[in-house]
């Protein structure tokens, strides 16, 4: 954790400077955007930063903590289908507010979930998390309310509220925030107590407990925030594809890419996940428009393998100072 | 004056094996306990029993006038128990000031009397290193370690809990005559400090020449407990080690 700090971006910075700076990043690239006026560009960044947000709320449990959570698509389409839910239920109600009440359904089931299957280890609990998905994809596909196996559809308004201009750059813009968020939040867990217990605990939890870590509130903690961020990801999504089935709400490629992505930029820093997120997604997007639609599943499961056998430390890891 | 440290009749079966069988003992405030025992004998499971690591499923602990029983590990080591473990058990991927770190921001912070700042856990971590000789691989990594200096790891992450007990799990094991001696002197300098100490070590000279008292495990059950001139000469014992 501390090598990150040797080695991280703007090492010094506190929390609320890094904060800041993340806006004024944030702020850049939604300004870059505009100036390019392309809807194109706007639908790619959208779908990067989406799994910007996707990578680090996994990498909270699975990197920081040492969990391995494979049901990521359900906390992904639980925050989709609240936002259909409740866009059914109240029409009017503002994209921003259902981002919200998506992340704490979402984080809800984290702690849930939390409490049924930490007290497995390892393996395990990896397998559990795994039977989420399936269990909640299930329960999807047969209520009828949200489109069951149907589908649903969300029409999203042609001009986006506040900024003007179209309704996606609203969505990159919302989805800009929420990785602001999210990403502030890592980087605080990293440097504060919490994250020397998450170290502790991925580390070795028996020790841990001995050394006064209340490691069961610990990891409520990482699922909880991790479920929550999920689930906030996918809010946006239904406005985003305006047609939303189980299918592809709870697609492989979104758990695929949400464990490589951290995998190859780096699990140990907030860094990671953005590195990979940035370098696979642009990549699987490259690839998509110049040689197939289906060759960037296989661009992830690649560059995943190769990490994990070449650089078990992500790329952040190839540039942090040897001890 | 009561005992800083109470088990009665404690018992811990795995399945149809017996463990420990209604295991009574006392330590009081400042004392050297030396506990020694064959293999198997039950030392360990005693330890995880004490310090909330295993549940025990008869009998009680109760430290500093306080029972114990229902406490997690965690709650244990915040009243002031800590324990190093049998084959350290070192925070892999932290450092060793890192390392030690962890208790001072989970225990000692944790409790009333805490609220240590950034400097001062710095300033502690390095002073703990300094105590066991580790100063100058605050910034290394446990596996750059030798396993002596991993034994001392293990105790300076005990002791940075700032225990009124400590329970040394094997802490010599392995190590060559001059090592042993210098753990040794670090738990009496320790034990003249205040802290209450429990050694559990299979080296009869250093158990000699720590213990001011000697209990005996045989097959989960406490077969003599007393001076240890007194123990060693025991005929249960003896025959215990060394058979009829």
């Amino acid at each position: 954790m501390a090598s990150l700090a040797v080695s991280g971006i703007a090492p010094g910075l506190r929390g609320v400077p890094f904060t800041l700076a993340l806006i004024a990043v944030a702020v850049v690239i939604f300004a870059f955007g505009r100036w390019l006026d392309s809807s194109y560009a706007f639908f790619i960044g959208y779908v990067v930063v989406q799994y910007i947000v996707l990578g680090t709320a996994w990498n909270i449990l699975g990197g920081y903590t040492g969990y391995v959570n494979f049901g990521i698509t359900a906390f992904f389409a639980i925050g989709a289908y609240s936002t259909v839910a409740l866009h059914k239920l109240v029409p009017t109600l503002p994209l921003p507010v259902m981002i919200v009440v998506s992340g704490v359904l979402a984080g809800l089931v984290g702690l849930g979930t939390g409490y049924l299957t930490l007290r497995l280890r390892g393996v395990f609990f990896s397998i559990a998390t795994l039977a989420l998905a399936v269990v909640v994809q299930t329960l999807i596909t047969n209520w009828d309310f949200v489109g069951g196996a149907r589908g649903a559809y969300v029409l999203r308004p042609k001009v986006a509220p506040l900024i003007g201009g179209e309704y996606v750059q609203y969505l990159f813009l919302l989805m800009l925030g929420i990785c602001v968020i999210v990403l502030a939040t890592a980087r605080g867990i990293e440097r504060s107590s919490l994250g020397y217990g998450f170290a502790a605990i991925r580390d070795d939890e028996g020790a841990a407990e001995a050394s006064g870590v209340p490691t069961l509130k610990l990891k409520l903690i990482a699922t909880t925030l991790s479920g929550g961020f999920m689930g906030m990801a996918g809010a946006p999504l239904p406005f985003y594809v305006t047609y939303l089935d189980p299918a592809s709400g709870f697609s492989l490629n979104y758990a695929v890419n949400a464990i490589a992505m951290p995998l190859i930029g780096g699990t140990g820093s907030w860094l990671g996940p953005v590195v990979g997120a940035v370098l696979v997604g642009g990549l699987q997007e490259y690839l998509r428009v110049t040689i197939s639609s289906a060759v960037n599943v296989l661009v992830a499961g690649v560059l995943m393998v190769a990490f994990v056998i070449a650089a078990p430390q992500g790329i952040v890891g190839l540039f942090q100072r040897k001890r | 004056m009561t005992a800083l440290l109470q088990v009665a009749g404690l018992g811990k079966r795995f399945g149809g094996f017996v463990a420990l069988e209604s295991i009574d003992l006392e330590v009081q405030q400042g004392e050297r306990l030396g506990l020694i025992g064959p293999n198997g004998s039950g030392k360990s499971t005693l330890v995880n029993c004490i310090c909330g690591t295993l549940r025990n499923e008869s009998g009680s602990v109760r430290f500093a006038e306080e029972a114990l029983d229902g406490l997690s590990a965690h709650q244990r080591t915040r009243r002031g128990l800590a324990r190093s473990f049998q084959l350290p058990r070192p925070f892999a991927s932290l450092s060793l000031a890192e390392n030690l770190r962890i208790p001072l921001l989970y225990t000692v912070n944790a409790r009333a009397t805490g609220a240590l700042g950034h400097a001062a856990i710095d300033a502690r971590c390095l002073e703990l290193l300094g105590q066991v000789g580790l100063a100058a691989k605050a910034e290394r990594l446990p596996r750059d370690l030798t396993q002596i200096e991993m034994r001392k790891l293990e105790l300076a992450r005990a002791m940075a809990a700032e225990p009124k007990l400590l329970i040394a799990d094997e802490a010599m094991a392995g190590l060559s005559h001059a090592e042993v001696d210098e753990i040794i002197a670090l738990l009496i300098r320790l034990n003249a400090q205040g802290v209450t100490v429990i050694m559990i070590e299979h080296i009869m000279r250093a158990v000699m020449e720590f213990s001011q008292r000697l209990a005996v495990l045989v097959a989960g059950r406490k077969i003599a407990d007393g001076p240890p001139q007194d123990v060693v000469r025991d005929p249960e014992v003896v025959r215990a080690y060394l058979g009829e």
